[in-house]
């Protein structure tokens, strides 16, 4: 099947050619025929890049090695559950996963507006297409995921140990559908600015593929947070490497896009702003994949280094030109159509709002290529880390967060000072108290930012639960709805508002998590001997007793360790290292398996107060004479059986592969009954809970966003009177009274 | 059997994407997405209108303030309406 593989990628090629020339000609003719002969070519490119996808999938889930790709990056002992995802381990099936999500969202929006934009949508098709034209031509060129091998390998390389995690196998396609469907606005924005159509349609019929990408890219920055945290061994979630900065970067832009559009909106303002935001944020979901599949950037996910960068530069180029030129071009009509009515409003809120993310994003932007500017300037690659971030980051984050809080509290266009006085002075006073109770507490005021963050934080939560207390009330005063009943109604009539409202409350409650974790955490280095023990931020921490698996595919050392408080138990941790065999054979045979990939299983007992994270790292250094031993008698053995006739050879290797695994569960067997001391972090984080409930928190307040609204009913029997207020006559006579 | 599957794709593909083309009638498109634009910036008004009347009813805006806001909103949207009307009289005509 690999044969009609590569045909779907070809005839998808010639189908994206086809599908923008049609589309070109039909907006440049005004006839729509040619513009739907356009449209279907997408969903012509959805299905047959459907069954490319399937093609692959077919082949990793029966571990067909006759696909390169397939033996590059799975095996025969891989688990079903990740021979599925291994598909987007590989660079060739990452890219088809992209061009595949990319065809599908395509397909999504142009359905849901054929009859709608009939003038810019001919235009978001061929840019649309021409994505895909560029990620199609590239696993047709560079990448191809449907190469074969006549002399197929009798195992598979498997999957690479650091992505055996529940995690990954949603972190890839969460983010990629992020990135693609950041593509959608982008798309019409360009058929906006082409044609002059940037009246409020293309916002509206593009402002919810927008809310999706924010939501997939943000889901998919968690995951990664998690797996980082859970596996990768270091004790934190967030490293800023360049390619978590990758997914960042775009989500933040699209938080200021999600919100500056209902500006526009409201008030027709902002266009320039909103234009260059989308059109940056496209740009930066292109960075974000160019990033991970270069390797232009030295990364903790190496697994993504190729050498794509050349194609990718020549498109982010030709986005960045079109995109500023395009703009430069309709400035006329992009001016306002009215202005800020006072600066203590919502819109000017959203407006400092948005100063804050893109400064941010800047920020990100700026140290994350800094080695590659400094290298550039002055020939020398300089490595900046975590450090150069905080600075300007950690600022930015607080007064984000103190916007997050003011923005629902302020009504658009105009307060005056009693209606600010009524909306502050529970919140304020809210975060007042806290300030005064962790000042008490003591310990809290050595850490201004976070302190500053806890009583931010409070002020936001207290601000949103006083927005839904007022609605509830409000919608109970016409209604007199019961509170669960009125409470579900103001929510599911005005979607946007409090599922951003509730958005902004995990905001806070995660980013609460974050400053506590991180300016509170205590850490441990120690190394310990079985029944040796450490004190951590008062838990004593016991080295019980060591444990060690091996098989063909990893030799793993771990350890039992017993956490206690004040004496009482509180919970026994198991911490293991495991060892995967390289596939260089000049390594040794026993030796392999100590110069591969490696992965930690974190011992972890997770709180909503507390996290207690331990991980270990084995001393490999006493049992390296004995590895070095075990090499010299396997290659002598293997010399030896080189040179028998093949069918006693093969035997004989046979008997060595036997025995190779022995020696492996000697050195396994070593590690229990003659245990050496080892090396252990072991670390003790307040509320990193709560930066994964905050994400949960956000997600769900995304989702109620996302979720169609009801419509208005049909023009001439709308009604046009408040939500919480009575029915209001016919739709005409209603607004003619004014 | 992987030929005939490709042929069969193709084919499929061709007949999917080739059918507009086979169709006579056309339609200008101008005046429609001039209708569309224009029930969008209704949409987003009537948004505005319910918006400013919860930011009222929750304290957010005083009562003159509420009244001149929502005076101003509703005659924005009568401008809106009426330039509906006389879009949906082109697009008839």
């Amino acid at each position: 099947m690999a044969l009609v593989g590569r045909a779907m990628l070809i005839l998808g090629l010639g189908i994206c050619a086809y599908g923008i020339i049609a589309s070109l000609y039909g907006a440049a003719q005004g006839g729509p025929r040619w513009v739907d002969s356009g449209r279907r070519a997408v969903y012509a490119l959805a299905a047959v890049m459907t069954l490319a996808f399937v093609i692959l999938e077919a082949a990793f889930l029966r571990s067909d090695l006759t696909f390169n790709v397939v033996a590059g990056h799975s095996s025969t002992t891989t688990p079903t559950f990740y021979k599925a995802t291994a598909a987007w381990s590989s660079q060739e099936g990452s890219l088809l996963l992209w061009v595949w999500l990319l065809s599908l969202w395509s397909s999504l929006v142009l359905f849901l507006t054929r009859r709608r934009a009939r003038e810019i949508a001919p235009y978001a098709t061929a840019v649309l297409l021409g994505f895909a034209t560029f990620f199609t031509s590239l696993t047709v060129f560079f990448a191809n995921p449907f190469a074969t091998t006549a002399n197929p390998p009798s195992e598979g390389a498997g999957l690479n140990p650091l992505l055996r995690h529940a995690s990954m196998m949603f972190h890839p396609p969460m983010l990629y559908s992020g990135y693609t469907l950041l593509t959608v606005p982008f798309a019409f924005a360009i058929g906006a600015l082409i044609t002059g159509r940037l009246g409020a349609e293309w916002i509206q019929l593009t402002r919810r593929f927008a809310l999706a990408a924010w939501l997939f890219l943000g889901i998919g920055i968690l995951l990664g947070a998690r797996w980082s945290y859970t596996e990768l061994g270091w004790g934190g979630y967030w490293a800023w490497d360049p390619v978590e900065n990758a997914a960042l970067m775009p989500w933040l832009a699209c938080t200021a896009f999600i919100h500056s559009i209902m500006i526009q909106e409201k008030r027709g303002m902002l266009k320039v702003w909103n234009a260059s935001l989308i059109l940056a944020s496209g740009t930066l979901a292109v960075l974000g994949t160019f990033l991970v599949r270069s390797g232009i950037l030295d990364s903790i996910h190496a697994f993504g280094a190729s050498t794509l960068g050349v194609p990718f530069v020549i498109l982010i180029a030709a986005m960045v030109l079109g995109s500023v030129g395009l703009i430069v071009w309709r400035r006329a009509e992009l001016r306002s159509d009215s202005q800020l009515d006072s600066l203590l409003s919502r819109e000017a809120v959203f407006l400092f709002q948005n100063l804050v993310l893109v400064a941010m994003v800047f920020v990100i932007f700026w140290i994350t290529f800094f080695p590659l500017i400094s290298e550039a300037l002055t020939g020398t690659k300089v490595s900046v880390g975590p450090p150069a971030f905080r600075p300007f980051i950690v600022p930015l984050a607080l007064v984000l967060v103190l916007l997050s809080g003011v923005g629902p509290l302020i009504a658009w266009r105009r307060v005056t000072a009693a209606n600010l006085r009524r909306n502050f002075t529970l919140p304020v006073a809210s975060a007042l108290v806290t300030l005064v109770v962790l000042l008490l507490v003591g310990g809290v005021s050595e850490r201004p930012f976070a302190l500053i963050m806890f009583c931010l934080g409070t002020f936001v939560v207290v601000s949103v639960g006083q927005e839904f207390w007022r609605g509830v009330r409000a919608r109970r005063a016409t209604t007199h709805d019961a509170v669960p009943r009125a409470f579900v109604q103001l929510v599911r009539r005005n979607r946007r508002r409090y599922g951003g409202y509730i958005a902004h409350a995990g905001l806070a409650v995660l980013l609460i998590g974050v400053a506590a974790s991180s300016s509170f955490q205590h850490s441990h280095d120690v190394i310990l001997r079985p029944g040796q023990h450490a004190s951590v931020d008062g838990y004593t921490i016991r080295y019980v007793r060591p444990v060690a698996s091996a098989t063909a595919e990893k030799i793993s050392f771990g350890a039992v360790l017993d956490v206690s408080k004040g004496g009482r138990h509180v919970q026994t941790l198991t911490t293991t290292r495991g060892f995967y065999p390289a596939q260089d054979p000049t390594l040794g045979v026993v030796g392999r398996f100590f110069n591969g990939e490696e992965e930690s299983q974190v011992g972890l007992r997770a709180g909503l107060t507390k996290d207690i994270w331990t991980v270990i790292s084995p001393d490999l250094t006493p049992i390296q004479p004995l590895v070095n031993q075990g090499d010299q008698v396997f290659l002598k053995a293997m010399q030896a059986a080189a040179s028998l006739p093949p069918a006693q050879a093969r035997a004989q290797i046979t008997n060595l592969f036997t025995a190779r695994d022995a020696a492996i569960g000697a050195l396994a067997e070593r590690w229990v009954k003659h245990p050496w001391p080892s090396e252990f972090l072991l670390i003790i984080s307040p509320l990193v809970t709560w930066i994964w409930l905050g994400a949960m928190i956000i997600a769900i307040g995304g989702v109620i966003a996302l979720w169609p609204p009801r419509a208005f009913p049909r023009r001439r029997a709308a009604r046009v009177a408040g939500t919480t207020g009575p029915p209001a006559p016919a739709e005409v006579p209603e607004l003619a009274k004014v | 059997m992987e030929f005939v599957i490709v042929l069969a794709v193709l084919s499929a593909v061709v007949v999917v994407v080739s059918a507009p083309l086979r169709r006579a009638d056309e339609q200008p498109v101008n005046a429609a997405d001039e209708l569309h634009d224009l029930e969008a910036a209704r949409e987003a008004k009537y948004r505005e209108i319910r918006d400013a009347d919860l930011d009222h009813r929750t304290g957010k805006l005083s009562d003159e303030d509420f009244e001149a806001i929502d005076r101003s909103l509703r005659t924005e949207a009568i401008e809106i309406l009426h330039a509906l009307d006389s879009a949906e009289g082109t697009q008839a005509g």
